[in-house]
C-alpha cells in the first residue's frame, strides 16, 4: 500500500498533540525549583520523595483504591445479572429500562454529586465512606451494564438452551456456560468502571468530608495551595501505573478485548 | 397409545397471533418423524414445545405414558441439535460431549468410556482435544450430535441441523444421521424446510401450514397422494383443475371433458391435481381423461420444455420432451392418466 504523505503528517500532528503535554509534565516532575517550570533549570527527584511523604496523599490514595474497588465489585454484582436479564428478556419497556440504567453517563456528574450530597449527607446523614461508595456505584454501573450487556447479546442464546437440555438447571447454566464466555466483557467492564471511579472528581467533591477524601479531590485541593512539581510527580506515577496495568492486561487478556 | 403424543397443543405469542392451533401428533417408538413446512408454519415452535422451551397455552404432551407438558427442560432428558450447533465455545470437543454426563454426576470411569464410545461412533476420536472454533461446519455438526446422543436421550430433536452445511456435506450428513438414528433406535423429531432432505430420511412426515398439520403420512404416500391443495403445491403438483363430480368415479370440466379418477371422494371442496411431468399428449381416438387446450408460453427446462396450456379446467403446466416443439397458439389434446390425476381438499 502506498503511504499518503499528508495523512502521515496529519497523524503525526494529532499524536504530538496528545503526547507533548504528557512529555512536558514528565519533564517538569524532575525540576529542582519550587515552582512548575518548563524547561527545568536543575534536576531533582525530591518531588517524588515528597509525594510519598505527604500523609494526605497516601491516605486518600488508599481511600480511592478502596472506593473504586468496592464500588466496581458492587456494580459488577448488580450489573452482570441486570445485563443478563436485559439481554434475555422480551418484556415490555426493556428499552426504557436500558436507558434508565445508562442515564448516569448522560446526567452531568455535578448533578449526581449534588443530589447525593443533598440526600445522603444532608437529609439522611449517612457517613462519608458509604456515601462515596453509593455515588461511585452509580457512576460505574452504566459501564458494567453497557459492556457486559453487549457481550451477552452477542452470545448465542441456543448455547444456553443446549446446556439446559443436557440436564443443567438455568441458574447453574448461567455460571457454567454464560459466565465463562463473557469473561472478557466482564474484565473490560471492571477496568472501565475502576478507572472511572478512580478518576471521578465531581461526585467525590460533593461527598468527601472531614478526614475522608479521594485522591483526585486531595490533588485538586493541593494544587490550590501549592503549585509545585509534586503534582507533576504524582501524574508521572499515575501514568506509570496505568502503563503497567495495561501491559498486564495485554499479556493476559489482549488489549483488543477492552475495545470490544 | 403412541410413544410420543402431542394433543391439542395451542401456542400464541400474544393475543392476536396464534402460532399453533390445536396441534396433534403421534410418534411411535424408534421412528424418525420430520416436521416440514414453509417458514412461519410453526414447525420450530412445535419442536420447542417438545423440548420444553415453550410452555403451551393449552394441550398436553405425553411421552411413554408420562405427562411432560410442565416438566422443566433440564429434567426431560432429550437430546437437542440446533441449527447453529450451539457448542460450548470454552470447552474442548471431549468436554462438550462430556457436559451432559457431568451434570448427571455420572461416575468418572463410566463417563470417560461413554464419551470415547460416542466419539468413535461419530468419527471424532482424533478431534477430541480441539475447540469448536478450530473445526469445520461438518465436524461441529457431528460434535453437536455426539453431545446430544451421549446422554442416551428419550427423544432426539433436530432443528434444521443441516441448513448451515454446503450441499454435498448435507447429503452425507443426513445419511449419517439416519444411520445413527436406526443403529441406536432413538425416536427422533426432525425440523426442516428442505423437502428432499426430509423425504430421504424420514419414516413419517408431518407437513405443516399455519400452525396445523395438513398431512401426516409416510414420504411415499405424501408424494403420491397429497391430501390437501397446500401439500400438493408444496411437493410439486403445479396443476389444479376445476372439476365437478359426474358420478361413478368420474369428474367433469366445464367444457364437458370427463376424467376418471382412481380414488373416491366425499362431499368436501376439492380440486383435481397432477404433476407437470405426468401429463402426456393424447393419442388419436383417445377420449377418456383427455382435454383440449391452447399452447401459451414455452420455457426450456433442459431435459424438457414446459408449456402453459390454457384449458377449460384452468391453465395447466405441461412438461414435454424436446422432440415435440409446439408454437404459441397451437391447439393440443392432453391426456391426464387415471392413476396420476388425484383429488385434493381445497
Amino acid at each position: 500500500m502506498k503511504k499518503n504523505k499528508w495523512l502521515t503528517a496529519y497523524a503525526a500532528v494529532i499524536f504530538a498533540f496528545l503526547m507533548i503535554p504528557l512529555l512536558i509534565i514528565t519533564v517538569t516532575a524532575f525540576g529542582g525549583g519550587s515552582a512548575i517550570t518548563f524547561p527545568i533549570d536543575s534536576f531533582s527527584v525530591k518531588w517524588f520523595a515528597n509525594v510519598f511523604s505527604l500523609k494526605s496523599f497516601r491516605r486518600s490514595f488508599l481511600t480511592s483504591l478502596e472506593v473504586a474497588f468496592l464500588a466496581t465489585i458492587i456494580a459488577l454484582l448488580v450489573g452482570v445479572p441486570a445485563a443478563y436479564a436485559l439481554a434475555r428478556s422480551h418484556m415490555k419497556g426493556r428499552q426504557l429500562l436500558k436507558s434508565i440504567f445508562l442515564s448516569p453517563t448522560i446526567v452531568p456528574g455535578i448533578v449526581i454529586g449534588f443530589i447525593l450530597y443533598q440526600f445522603l449527607i444532608l437529609t439522611f446523614r449517612i457517613p462519608v465512606l458509604p456515601s462515596l461508595l453509593a455515588g461511585h456505584f452509580m457512576v460505574t454501573l452504566p459501564y458494567v451494564i453497557r459492556v457486559v450487556g453487549s457481550a451477552m447479546e452477542q452470545f448465542d442464546f441456543s448455547i444456553e438452551e443446549a446446556a439446559w437440555s443436557l440436564g443443567c438447571p438455568k441458574g447453574k447454566a448461567f455460571f457454567q456456560v454464560v459466565l465463562p464466555n463473557v469473561t472478557s466483557g466482564i474484565s473490560s467492564a471492571f477496568m472501565l468502571a475502576f478507572i472511572n471511579s478512580f478518576n471521578n472528581i465531581p461526585v467525590s467533591m460533593f461527598l468527601t468530608g472531614p478526614g475522608v477524601s479521594t485522591f483526585p479531590a486531595t490533588l485538586m485541593n493541593y494544587i490550590e495551595y501549592n503549585y509545585d512539581p509534586t503534582v507533576s510527580a504524582v501524574s508521572v506515577l499515575l501514568m506509570a501505573a496505568t502503563v503497567i496495568i495495561m501491559v498486564i492486561v495485554d499479556k493476559t487478556l489482549g488489549i483488543a478485548s477492552l475495545a470490544k | 397409545m403412541a410413544f410420543m403424543t402431542l394433543n391439542q397443543i395451542d401456542v400464541s405469542y400474544d393475543k392476536k397471533k396464534q402460532i399453533l392451533k390445536g396441534l396433534n401428533l403421534d410418534v411411535e417408538k424408534g421412528e424418525l418423524v420430520s416436521l416440514l413446512g414453509p417458514s412461519g408454519c410453526g414447525k420450530t415452535t412445535t419442536l420447542r414445545v417438545v423440548a420444553g422451551f415453550i410452555e403451551p397455552k393449552g394441550g398436553t404432551f405425553t411421552l411413554d405414558g408420562e405427562d411432560m407438558t410442565r416438566c422443566p427442560v433440564h429434567k426431560r432428558n432429550f437430546g437437542l441439535v440446533f441449527q447453529s450447533y450451539a457448542l460450548f465455545p470454552h470447552l474442548s470437543v471431549y468436554d462438550n460431549v462430556a457436559f451432559g454426563l457431568r451434570t448427571r454426576k455420572v461416575e468418572k470411569g463410566v463417563m470417560d468410556q461413554k464419551v470415547k464410545e460416542i466419539l468413535e461412533v461419530c468419527g471424532l476420536t482424533e478431534l477430541a482435544g480441539r475447540f469448536p472454533k478450530e473445526m469445520s461446519g461438518g465436524q461441529r455438526q457431528r460434535v453437536a450430535l455426539a453431545r446430544a446422543l451421549v446422554i442416551e436421550p428419550k427423544l432426539l430433536l433436530l432443528d434444521e441441523p443441516l441448513s448451515n452445511l454446503d450441499a454435498k456435506l448435507r447429503v452425507s450428513m443426513r445419511v449419517e444421521i439416519k444411520r445413527l438414528q436406526k443403529k441406536l433406535g432413538i425416536t427422533t423429531l426432525f425440523v426442516t424446510h428442505d423437502q428432499e432432505e426430509c423425504f430421504s430420511i424420514s419414516d413419517k412426515v408431518a407437513i405443516m401450514n399455519q400452525g396445523v398439520i395438513e398431512q401426516y403420512d409416510s414420504p411415499e404416500n405424501i408424494y403420491k397422494r397429497p391430501a390437501t391443495e397446500f401439500v400438493a403445491r408444496f411437493i410439486g403438483f403445479e396443476n389444479f383443475l376445476e372439476l365437478k363430480p359426474a358420478g361413478n368415479h368420474c369428474y367433469q370440466a366445464s367444457d364437458g371433458s370427463t376424467f376418471r379418477v382412481s380414488m373416491s371422494w366425499g362431499n368436501e371442496h376439492f380440486s383435481g391435481t397432477i404433476r407437470p411431468d405426468d401429463i402426456r399428449l393424447a393419442e388419436d381416438g383417445q377420449k377418456e381423461n383427455v382435454i383440449t387446450g391452447t399452447v401459451g408460453v414455452r420455457t426450456f427446462l433442459g431435459k424438457s420444455y414446459q408449456y402453459e396450456v390454457s384449458t377449460a379446467a384452468g391453465t395447466l403446466k405441461v412438461n414435454m420432451d424436446t422432440e415435440y416443439a409446439f408454437q404459441e397458439g397451437d391447439s393440443i389434446r392432453l391426456y391426464l392418466p387415471e392413476d396420476k390425476l388425484i383429488l385434493v381438499r381445497k
